[in-house]
C-alpha cells in the first residue's frame, strides 16, 4: 500500500513539475486556440501560407530565420507550397554566398537568411525558446492540450502595446503589457490592413499576429506532424504489445498462482 | 554463477559439446536466463529490465546523433538544427535520446528507493549496491555532459555552474577546474572534452552494470519479503523461484511495453516538456538566464546543494573550526557529494538485522518521509533558492542526512520487527494460496493476478 501511494506520487509529480521549474516573471499572455494545439492538432496550411507572408513583408525587415531551410517551405504536412513558389520566395531573399563572396538571389537548398539587426532575435526557435512556462496558465500539463504556448506568447507580445514610449539612453522603448519587464525596442509592428492576403482572410493586426505566429510555430517545429504521426503509431502499437505481453504473462503464471491442492 | 542450486547446462548436441570444450558462451548465456528468481518478487522489481532498455536506446540513438552532431562552439547549436530538420528521422533521434534520459533517472530513482524499502543494499548485497552507486554516479556525469552539447543557454550556464562547485574547492579549486574546462572559462576546450567523455562513459556504465548484474547473480536477488532463498537442496530451491525465463522476462516486458506507451506519447505530443525552453537559444557568454535551472533529475542534489548557506549555524560553526577553509559554498558542496556518499554507505549505517521494510513498523514511516523528502527536494531545487524555499530545502536536506546518519543506525535498536515468514514459498502462499482440489474453479475468483 505505502509503495503503491509513493509510485501514484511520483506519477503525479513528475507530470506536474515540468515547465514549472524555472518560472520567471513575465508579462500577461493570452490564449489563443492554435488548430495544432493537442495530439490531434494539425496545421492549418492556408494559415501557415498567410503567416509567411506576414513574415516576408513585416518581420523580415529586422528579424532572420537562419534554421529554416526554403525548400523545407515546399514540404508536407507544413506550408506545403509548389516547387514554383519554393523558388519564388526564396529569390525574393539576399542569400550570402561564400563561393561568390557577395550576395546573391536565394534558391530553395539555401537557408532564410540570419539578419543582424541589433537586438532583433533570430526567430527560427522563438515558439520554443518561449515555450512553457510563458504560456497560458503558467504551467502544467496543459502543453499536451494547450500546446507549448510559445506561439501564444508571439500573439501576446505583438498586440499587448499599450501606446506608451520613452527614450532610454537614446532608444526608444514601447511598453508592452506581455513583455516581460513590460518595455522593449520593437515598434509595433503590425497594424490593421497591413499586409493584403490573396483570399481576403482577415488582416486585422490581431489575426495577422495569430498567423504568424502559427508560421513561426510551423519554423520552430517543421516535423510536428511527422511526430505526432509516429507518436500514434507508437502509442498503438505498444499499447497492443502490452496487450499481448499481459495475456503471456497471465498464461505463463497462471499455473503458479492458481495451483490445485491434491 | 548463481549460489542457488539449480540445474546448471548441458551441451546436447555435437556441435554444442564441441563449443563448450572451447568456450561455455552457451552455458554462460543458459546460466544468466535461467537463473533461479524468488517467485514473489513484485511490481518494484522491473525497473531493472527498463533501465536496461534506457542505456541500449541512450547508447544506439546517441550513436546516430554523434554522426550529425558537430562539437564545436560556433557549430553545435547549428549542427543540432541541422539534425532536427535535414537529417531523414534526426528529430525522432534526438527527442527520443532527450527524453530517453529522463526515463533512465524516473527508472533509476524508483530502482535506488526500491533497493532503499526492501534491504536490497544489506548483506550479502553491498557490493551490488556499492556498483549501482558507481553506475548512478556515471549515469549523472553523463547526463550532464550531454545537457551541454546542444550549447544552449542553459547547457552553458549549467556547465558553468557546475564546474564552478569544483571552484569551491580551498586552495587547488581553481586549478581543478581550469583543468576540467581545458581554459578558465566554458568554451570550445570543454565542448570538446564534454562531448568526448559524454561518448566513452556510457561504454563504463554498460561495463558496470554487468559487473551489477554479476553481483545480483551470485547473491540471487532480494525480494519484497527480504527472506533468502532456501538453499540446502535443489528441491527446495525450486521451491522458493522460477527460472528468470520465461516467468520475469515476460512479466518484466509488459511492464516495460506499458511505460514505453507512456514514453512514446510524451516524445509524439510534448517531446520538450520535460527541458527548459531556453536551450532553444543559442549559448551566450554576455547573457546570464534569469533562472539557471538543471534537468529535474538534478534537482533534489541541487537543493542539497544551495540549502547550505552561510546563515546556516551548521555551515557557521564548521567555518569557524576550520578556521575559514570549509566556506558555505565549499560546504554546499560537500553536502551535495556527502548525500550520495551517505547513501551508497547505506549498508552500513543501517543496524538491523531485517532485511524487508515490509516488517519493520517505524522504519516504514520514516521511508515513507524519505520519498516524500526527495519529491520536495526536487520540487524546491526548481525554485529561486530565497524565502520559503530556502527554507525548505535545507529541513529537506537535514532529513536527509538525519535519514541516514541517525535513523537507520539508531531504528535497528529501537525498533520490535514483525513476524516475518519462514520463507518465500510462505509469503508466495499467503498472497496465492493453493485452491481447493477437483476440476471446479473457485467461483470467486480469488488469487487473481
Amino acid at each position: 500500500m505505502l509503495m503503491r501511494a509513493i509510485a501514484a506520487a511520483c506519477v503525479s509529480f513528475t507530470l506536474a513539475s515540468g515547465p514549472g521549474l524555472g518560472a520567471g516573471g513575465s508579462g500577461h499572455v493570452q490564449d489563443v486556440d492554435f488548430s495544432f494545439e493537442g495530439p490531434f492538432g494539425k496545421f492549418d496550411q492556408m494559415q501557415l501560407q498567410r503567416g509567411l507572408k506576414v513574415y516576408q513583408e513585416v518581420c523580415a525587415a529586422c528579424h532572420g530565420l537562419r534554421y529554416v531551410p526554403f525548400r523545407t517551405l515546399g514540404d508536407a504536412g507544413g506550408v506545403g507550397l509548389n516547387e514554383n513558389e519554393v523558388k519564388a520566395i526564396a529569390s525574393l531573399f539576399d542569400v550570402f554566398d561564400p563561393e561568390l563572396d557577395d550576395f546573391r538571389p536565394g534558391k530553395p537548398v539555401d537557408n532564410f537568411p540570419p539578419n543582424e539587426t541589433q537586438s532583433a532575435p533570430d526567430l527560427s526557435l522563438m515558439t520554443k525558446a518561449r515555450a512553457g512556462f510563458h504560456g497560458p496558465y503558467g504551467t502544467g500539463i496543459n502543453q499536451l492540450i494547450r500546446g507549448i504556448g510559445g506561439p501564444e506568447y508571439l500573439v501576446s507580445v505583438l498586440t499587448a502595446y499599450t501606446g506608451e514610449e520613452r527614450e532610454e539612453a537614446g532608444t526608444l522603448l514601447f511598453e508592452n503589457e506581455a513583455f516581460p519587464g513590460g518595455w522593449l525596442s520593437m515598434a509595433p509592428p503590425l497594424v490593421d490592413e497591413m499586409v493584403e492576403f490573396a483570399d481576403g482572410s482577415d488582416n486585422s493586426a490581431h489575426a495577422m499576429a495569430v498567423d504568424v505566429a502559427a508560421f513561426l510555430t510551423w519554423a520552430a517545429d517543421p516535423k510536428m506532424m511527422a511526430r505526432k504521426q509516429m507518436g500514434f503509431i507508437a502509442v498503438l502499437l505498444l499499447v497492443l504489445l502490452s496487450g499481448l505481453l499481459y495475456l503471456t504473462n497471465k498464461a505463463i503464471w497462471s499455473p503458479v498462482k492458481h495451483r490445485k491442492s491434491d | 554463477m548463481s549460489g542457488i542450486p539449480h540445474d546448471s547446462y548441458k551441451p546436447e548436441s555435437r556441435p554444442a559439446r564441441w563449443l563448450h570444450r572451447r568456450l561455455p558462451v552457451m552455458s554462460l548465456i543458459h546460466d544468466a536466463l535461467m537463473i533461479p528468481t524468488p517467485k514473489n518478487l513484485n511490481w518494484w522489481w522491473i525497473w531493472g529490465i527498463v533501465l536496461m532498455f534506457c542505456l541500449v536506446m541512450q547508447i544506439v540513438t546517441g550513436i546516430v546523433l554523434a554522426m550529425h552532431y558537430t562539437p564545436h562552439a560556433d557549430m553545435a547549436f547549428a549542427s543540432i538544427e541541422h539534425i532536427m530538420r535535414n537529417v531523414n528521422a534526426g528529430w525522432a533521434m534526438r527527442y527520443l535520446h532527450a527524453n530517453g534520459a529522463s526515463l533512465f533517472f524516473l527508472a533509476v530513482y524508483i530502482h535506488m528507493f526500491r533497493g532503499l524499502y526492501y534491504g536490497s543494499y544489506k548483506s550479502p548485497r553491498e557490493v551490488t549496491w556499492i556498483i549501482g552507486m558507481l553506475i548512478y554516479v556515471a549515469m549523472m556525469a553523463t547526463a550532464f555532459m550531454g545537457y551541454v552539447l546542444p550549447w544552449g543557454q542553459m547547457s552553458f550556464w549549467g556547465a558553468t555552474v557546475i564546474t564552478g562547485l569544483f571552484g569551491a574547492i580551498p586552495g587547488i579549486g581553481e586549478t581543478v577546474q581550469t583543468w576540467l574546462l581545458g581554459g578558465p572559462a566554458v568554451d570550445n576546450p570543454t565542448l570538446n572534452r564534454f562531448f568526448s567523455l559524454h561518448y566513452l562513459l556510457p561504454f563504463v556504465i554498460a561495463g558496470l552494470v554487468i559487473v551489477h548484474v554479476w553481483g545480483f547473480h551470485t547473491t540471487g536477488n532480494n525480494n519484497p519479503s527480504g527472506v533468502e532463498v532456501r538453499r540446502e537442496s535443489k528441491e527446495e530451491a525450486a521451491r522458493d523461484t522460477l527460472p528468470f525465463w520465461p516467468y520475469f522476462v515476460i512479466k518484466d516486458l509488459f511492464a516495460l511495453a506499458v511505460i514505453l506507451v507512456v514514453f512514446f506519447a510524451i516524445v509524439g505530443f510534448m517531446p520538450n516538456y520535460l527541458g527548459h525552453p531556453d536551450n532553444y537559444i543559442e549559448a551566450n557568454p554576455l547573457a546570464t538566464p534569469e533562472h539557471i535551472v538543471p534537468e529535474w533529475y538534478f534537482l533534489p542534489f541541487y537543493a542539497i546543494l544551495r540549502a547550505f548557506t552561510s546563515d546556516v549555524w551548521v555551515v557557521q560553526f564548521t567555518s569557524f573550526i576550520t578556521g575559514g577553509i570549509i566556506d558555505a559554498k565549499f560546504f554546499g558542496v560537500l553536502a551535495m557529494f556527502g548525500s550520495m556518499l551517505v547513501m551508497a554507505l547505506a549498508p552500513w549505517l543501517d543496524s538491523s538485522s531485517v532485511r524487508s521494510g515490509r516488517y519493520r513498523p517505524m522504519f516504514k514511516w520514516w521511508f515513507a518521509l524519505l520519498a516524500v523528502d526527495f519529491l520536495v527536494l526536487t520540487w524546491a531545487g526548481g525554485r529561486p533558492a530565497e524565502g520559503i524555499y530556502a527554507i525548505i530545502s535545507l529541513a529537506g536536506a537535514a532529513y536527509w542526512f538525519i535519514y541516514f546518519l541517525i535513523i537507520l543506525p539508531l531504528l535497528g535498536v529501537l525498533e520490535k520487527p514483525d513476524p516475518r515468514p519462514m520463507s518465500i514459498e510462505e509469503d508466495f502462499d499467503r498472497m496465492y494460496p493453493q485452491e481447493n482440489g477437483g476440476d471446479e474453479a473457485r467461483p470467486d475468483g480469488q488469487g487473481a493476478a
